[in-house]
């Protein structure tokens, strides 16, 4: 399981990116960018919590 | 998170944002002992460190307000390249070899050069300036609230609220900070960590995105446009021109306070070797070259659509940009970095007086951070409020490094209070006060820029603390009280 989360979140690491550069290319538009920054970011925050960080415990 | 000690009175003055790795630098065990060999890290732990703590919701203000001065393209590349190679030059030949040497924390050392009194004012020192800079942080997080809530953005030349709107919506999100950061902040420490790798990532994604907006389609036009488009030279109405020299000396003495001004002996005392201060260009090149010149294009964005809209206020920026991830990204660096700050600024006020409350001081502090994040002119101004950082703490580096490396090649005693049991030993006062009189003569009656005050105010503080300790240092027998 904590290696599919890891893989999703360098998923996402990978697509923020990825997209903007796709429309540098001129594959894709503004808002077609900041929807899939959007899907990166989400992401992102819903797999890193669950293995980055792991040991520190919170006050 | 970021180098706080939860028990010793003493604060370690690690830059905002800092979001990585930090338990590691953060042990108790050595606050009043060197760090021993079996506790040092390898050079991993200080790229993560540095490549973290420099990428912070400053950037978003300290890139546009460059643009904002006028600065040119090749003033703003090359300089900012030469600048951060300094810095990065200081902490590798200045910094690191005492911290690798003596093993100690900056409050330590100056303790056993100057007394215990002499850290009662650095701690008051820091902490204003503290609540100065999380009332800066709540501002940026503050501004990413202006889109949805359909605040006006306050202008470039504004110092106080343009409505109740806007000061609302700052005092709601400086509440929740001051709120998390009074009951400790570890919860928010460890969501730092985690944002770190997405937040460098979403900076250069800013780069890459506003690109197109721009006029630039391929690398080989980006120069061009960077010339005639972007960084065009031109100042804003009112502002004076930024040259090479203020860019480099920018770059270079942003960061003064941790470099030539010692605070980074408390995580450079914990390398193997001082080569391992190369890694402070991790934290150079991505948070103080790649992120600023970043989070300028975000301002281009802004001027090619309205040229009359010179304000700086990052929410508004990064969403023309980036949409709602852009929000997202503006909340959390100013969130993750205020918190940290506030919660330190306590530390450090508390520490004039242990009995007193740690949560009931943080809340006072936050308090005074809100009131002055309300003031949008902290964050217009945010170039001179960094310098201003690391002129008033600066001093106390140099007399570090006049006590480390001359005091007995001129035959005299190193950590001298240490020595002689004094509660306080007045050279580094001296040289302290004499140094902040000379950049106060050199900026208002020599008429120089705050920008080029911090290296002769250095040299001068190391000079005097020489002198008066040549002048005031007795050949009485010494004993080591301390250690």
């Amino acid at each position: 399981m904590k290696t599919v989360l890891k893989l999703l979140s360098a998923l996402a690491l990978l697509i923020l990116p990825v997209v903007p550069l796709l429309q540098l290319a001129g594959i894709g538009s503004a808002e077609l960018t900041k929807f899939g920054l959007l899907v990166g970011t989400v992401l992102w925050f819903s797999t890193a919590p669950f293995w980055m960080n792991k040991k520190t415990g919170d006050k | 998170m970021n180098n706080i000690n939860m028990e010793d009175n003493n604060v370690s003055p690690v830059e905002p944002g800092m979001s990585k790795e930090d338990d590691d630098f953060s042990s108790n065990e050595y606050e009043r002992q060197p760090v021993p060999e079996s506790k040092t890290k390898g050079l991993s732990s200080f790229v993560g460190l540095f490549a973290g703590e420099h990428v912070a919701a400053t950037e978003l203000l300290i890139g546009p307000l460059f643009l904002a001065r006028g600065v040119s393209a090749f003033d703003l590349i090359v300089g900012l390249f030469i600048g951060n190679l300094l810095a990065v030059l200081s902490w590798r030949f200045i910094t690191a070899p005492i911290a690798v040497k003596k093993r100690l924390t900056l409050y330590f050392q100056l303790e056993k050069i100057g007394g215990r009194a002499i850290i009662d004012v650095y701690n008051v020192a820091n902490g204003v300036l503290w609540c100065c800079l999380g009332g800066v942080f709540i501002y940026v997080s503050a501004t990413a609230l202006f889109v949805p809530l359909n605040i006006p953005d306050p202008l470039k030349t504004d110092w106080l609220p343009n409505g109740p709107g806007m000061v609302m919506v700052i005092l709601a999100v400086g509440a929740v900070i001051v709120y998390i950061a009074a009951k400790g902040y570890d919860a928010v420490a460890r969501f730092a960590n985690i944002s770190a790798p997405w937040m460098v990532l979403m900076f250069i994604v800013f780069g890459i995105v506003t690109l197109p907006s721009l006029g630039v389609h391929s690398i080989s036009q980006f120069w061009e446009v960077a010339n005639t488009s972007i960084w065009k030279g031109v100042p804003a109405e009112g502002a004076s021109r930024f040259t090479f020299w203020h860019v480099l000396c920018f770059a270079w003495f942003g960061n003064m306070a941790w470099h030539l001004g010692m605070g980074d002996l408390s995580i450079f005392r914990y390398a193997k070797k001082a080569s391992y201060a190369w890694s402070s260009a991790a934290g150079m090149y991505l948070g103080h070259y790649i992120a600023w010149i970043t989070a300028g294009l975000l301002y281009a964005v802004q001027l090619q659509a309205d040229p009359s809209n010179t304000s700086v206020v990052p929410g508004p920026m990064a969403y023309r940009v980036a949409g709602v991830s852009g929000i997202v990204l503006v909340i959390l660096a100013g969130w993750t970095t205020a918190n940290p700050v506030i919660y330190r600024a306590g530390l450090a006020f508390q520490a004039i007086n242990p009995k007193w409350s740690r949560a009931k001081v943080t809340a006072i502090a936050g308090i005074v951070a809100v009131v002055a994040a309300v003031f949008p002119g902290l964050g217009n101004n945010f170039l001179s409020i960094a310098m201003l950082y690391g002129i008033v703490l600066m001093p106390m580096g140099a007399v570090i490094f006049a006590d480390h490396y001359f005091m007995k090649k001129l035959g005299m005693e190193e950590f001298y209070a240490a020595k002689t049991g004094k509660l306080v030993h007045w050279p580094p006062i001296i040289a302290w006060l004499v140094s902040l009189c000379l950049c106060v003569i050199l900026k208002y009656v020599v008429g120089m820029e705050e920008f080029f005050l911090c290296l002769p105010g250095w040299l001068c503080s190391g000079i005097v603390y020489l002198i008066a300790s040549k002048a005031l240092q007795k050949s009485h027998k010494l004993k080591e009280t301390v250690v």
